[in-house]
């Protein structure tokens, strides 16, 4: 059984979500690579930035 | 003034040959299929890889194969593991997955698997408008 952290599955899901994403909503190869770079720091970096907001909301 | 529709005509991108509908079913039932037929071959690759990776990694994780429907969370589980096409049926056959998520990691495979279903039926909408014109 496959047991990533959950940072790691955070990861993974950006990477696969943002090339398919990147593919799919613009036209030539260039904007391609960077909407899928823009989609994949979005989705880690609001992945990173709503979990510090739980853990002082948490506190 | 032209329409959408006018416009694609009136630029001869309307390119569409054959059996309009076969790139969107293809694509749907095979993950990167319908750019293959496209000869779209890095795009098609690329797709490939990342939703049947998607895919396998939630199933290594042993996320949750909806099989049937007990509430309105279960019939979205449903549509969006419908949407990986064959990869479903295959490991429903296979009897992969798990019928209950009891750990966290099994909670993110189920996810994997949902959204692996969804970027495929995005992927093979794409693949329809490329070869309807609507996309270069």
């Amino acid at each position: 059984m496959f047991r990533p952290s959950h940072f790691a599955a955070v990861v993974l899901f950006a990477l696969f979500a943002s090339i398919v994403f990147g593919i799919t909503q613009r036209e030539t190869p260039r904007r391609m690579i960077r909407y899928g770079a823009y989609c994949f720091v979005l989705f880690v970096g609001s992945a990173i930035v709503l979990s510090w907001l739980m853990f002082l909301i948490a506190r | 003034m032209a329409t959408p529709v006018n416009k694609i005509a009136a630029n001869g991108k309307g390119t569409a040959q054959g059996f309009v509908y076969l790139p969107l079913i293809a694509g749907w039932l095979v993950p990167g299929a319908g750019h293959f037929l496209l000869r779209k071959w890095g795009r098609g690759t690329l797709i490939a890889v990342s939703i049947v990776g998607m895919f396998v990694l939630g199933i290594a994780m042993q996320g949750k194969l909806y099989s049937n429907v007990h509430d309105v969370l279960d019939l979205l589980g449903l549509a969006g593991d419908l949407g990986n096409g064959l990869l479903f049926v295959l490991s429903r056959v296979l009897g992969l997955g798990a019928d209950q998520v009891q750990v966290t990691t099994a909670d993110y495979g189920t996810r994997f698997i949902v959204v692996a279903g969804l970027l495929n039926v995005i992927s093979a909408v794409d693949a329809h408008n490329l070869h309807t014109g609507r996309k270069s």
